[in-house]
């Protein structure tokens, strides 16, 4: 019962000898089983995130949400799939065919593919490669391609905007992501995922590099592409961004990628900073290593929504100023900062409490001087002069007056 | 016949197509995507010779900005994407020359070399290449001038690129 996983994997893998199977088939037919099983899971999840994230904005926002198909409304993402289904495909005029229907396509398999690296227990890891964490930034340029390809292909004036702001972004915030990985790495002296976890064992990431974390939320909320960071869709602006042109199951396709998005983005801060499947008994039950896993990155999607529902969406220069002005700077000063600690605390040999406690206090330290900093340097709001003008006034009178 | 020539075969095809692509096409975004094609095909080449890191800084790199970089800038310029542009330009038989020396050479140099006929030999499978290549970028005795002679170029790149963005 403990090693639930395992347990059918090894049963499996006798039948198919049984039946006569090589062992290299056997494998492979496991090894395919395995990542449908994984996808199939991200499918399912996704439909449940839906309905809680649309319960849980209608309560934050003082509105009941979905209460009519089933109790408490749980049946209600169900009928909006069989609704997106059965509508109809529309390729615009002039769009570039090919290319319009790979999007949609590349946009949920740079989401899925994450998901093939992640250890879901201590003997649950889908592949343990040893450049994991490069594979998962190499694997979200493809999400910056799709949403690309969608916003050209489009043949439409507004998806071109939203996607040519995208690049903006995305590839702007991608760089504090990228250093503030680049901690974990440096404190598991590895690249591999399950190396991460077993260095977080019993002192969390969050813990020891909490700046680092914080960051890292920061900064994949970005790449999400979600409230507060939505200027890629802004529908007061762009219609609805990249994805204007999109109709039924593509359109969904795109939604079902940004929700997944953001329970993997759960998924990876659990991985890096939570401490993975670690908790109480997960080391001899993987099962429970498994619910540990996935209610921890619920958990965080939880925070995320909560952040994304309660902030207005921030301007262009704002969302620049940001990455560019506090972000970036904050992300390598503590990406210096810890390695040379960390090198110190190596020969001092400290006991690991101490060696957790002088880290916390100095990723505070960074943090905290550089809000004070950036607080100090903030330039007075430009706020431009407009003369006034009455709303309601006949041509007449304004071209008199002016 | 080995399964992995296979894929070998498959990879090698559709890299070599799709690089033919990107210099006939005449669409400029076309031409991207395929390139983009060509890149990853780069990729899983390195993959099928067990060099993992360099096949994923291969998509990091190339995909992740280059190729993006090239979208972007063709889609910026839009006006001149939408025209459809003659084809090759006049340069076209340097360049035809040029390459034609580059392959004869490359195809001369892979027929000279001894070696090039065995198979590889089998990683070892708790060897950790990424360690091992990290130490030797920065050992006296390996790559450390190279390795920070690059680093000295991108600081300079960086640092002439705000003074280009500069505001007088």
């Amino acid at each position: 019962m403990a090693d639930l996983i395992n347990v059918i994997e090894n049963w499996l893998n006798k039948l198919l000898l049984g039946w006569g199977a090589s062992p290299g088939l056997t494998q492979f037919i496991l090894q395919a089983l395995g990542s449908v099983l994984v996808v199939l899971i991200c499918f399912m999840i996704v439909i449940a995130l839906i309905w809680v994230e649309r319960k849980l904005a209608g309560r934050i926002q003082d509105r009941f949400g979905p209460n009519r198909a089933g109790p408490f409304g749980i049946f209600q993402s169900f009928a909006d799939i069989i609704k997106i289904f059965t509508k109809e495909y529309i390729t615009p005029q002039g769009a570039d065919k090919v290319t319009f229907n790979i999007a949609p396509v590349l946009a949920i398999a740079s989401v899925l593919a994450i998901w093939a690296v992640f250890p879901f227990a201590s003997n649950v890891i889908g592949a343990d490669v040893n450049v994991g964490v490069l594979y998962i930034v190499a694997i979200g340029s493809f999400g910056i391609l799709a949403i690309l390809m969608a916003g050209w292909s489009s043949n439409n004036r507004y998806a071109l905007l939203g996607a040519s702001r995208s690049v903006a972004m995305l590839i702007s915030y991608e760089i504090p992501m990228v250093v503030s990985l680049l901690i974990p790495v440096l404190l598991a002296h590895s690249m591999k995922l399950s190396a991460i976890i077993d260095t977080q064992r019993p002192w969390w990431f969050i813990l020891v590099v909490p700046t680092a974390a914080l960051i890292f939320l920061i900064s994949s909320m970005a790449e999400i592409g979600k409230a507060p960071f939505d200027l890629l869709e802004a529908e007061s602006e762009l219609v609805a961004g990249y994805h204007t042109e999109y109709s039924g199951m593509k359109f969904g396709m795109f939604y079902v990628a940004e929700f997944l998005h953001q329970f993997t983005v759960g998924a990876l801060i659990t991985i890096f900073f939570l401490g993975g499947w670690t908790g109480p008994m997960a080391a001899h039950w993987p099962i429970l290593g498994v619910i540990y896993f996935f209610g921890k990155a619920f958990l965080v999607y939880l925070v995320i929504s909560w952040i994304r529902l309660s902030l207005p969406r921030i301007r262009i220069d704002e969302m620049l100023n940001l990455n560019w002005k506090f972000l970036i700077p904050v992300s390598f000063i503590n990406l210096i900062g810890v390695a040379v600690a960390d090198r110190i605390l190596l020969d001092l040999e400290p006991p690991r409490w101490l060696y957790v406690a002088v880290m916390f206090v100095l990723n505070m330290l960074i943090l905290l001087v550089a809000l004070y900093l950036s607080g100090k340097s903030q330039p007075a709001l430009e706020v431009e002069e407009f003369p006034h003008r009455p709303v309601a006034v006949s041509p007449r009178t304004e071209k008199s007056s002016s | 016949m080995n399964f992995s020539i296979l894929i070998f075969l498959f990879v090698a095809v559709l890299t070599t197509f799709a690089a033919l692509v990107v210099v006939t096409n005449k669409n400029l975004v076309s031409a991207a995507m395929w390139l983009i094609v060509a890149l990853f095909g780069a990729a899983l080449t390195f993959v099928l010779l067990e060099a993992t890191y360099i096949a994923v800084v291969q998509v990091v790199v190339y995909i992740g900005a280059i190729a993006v970089l090239i979208v972007f800038t063709i889609m910026l310029t839009r006006r001149s994407a939408e025209k459809e542009p003659s084809g090759a330009t006049k340069q076209w038989p340097i360049a035809a020359v040029l390459s034609l020396a580059l392959f004869s050479g490359l195809t001369y140099f892979y027929l000279t070399v001894p070696g090039t006929d065995r198979l590889a030999p089998v990683l070892d499978k708790e060897l950790n290449m990424v360690s091992a290549l990290g130490q030797l970028l920065v050992s006296p005795s390996g790559y450390v001038l190279p390795f920070e002679l690059a680093s000295v170029l991108l600081l300079a790149a960086l640092i002439g690129s705000i003074v280009v963005a500069w505001r007088k």
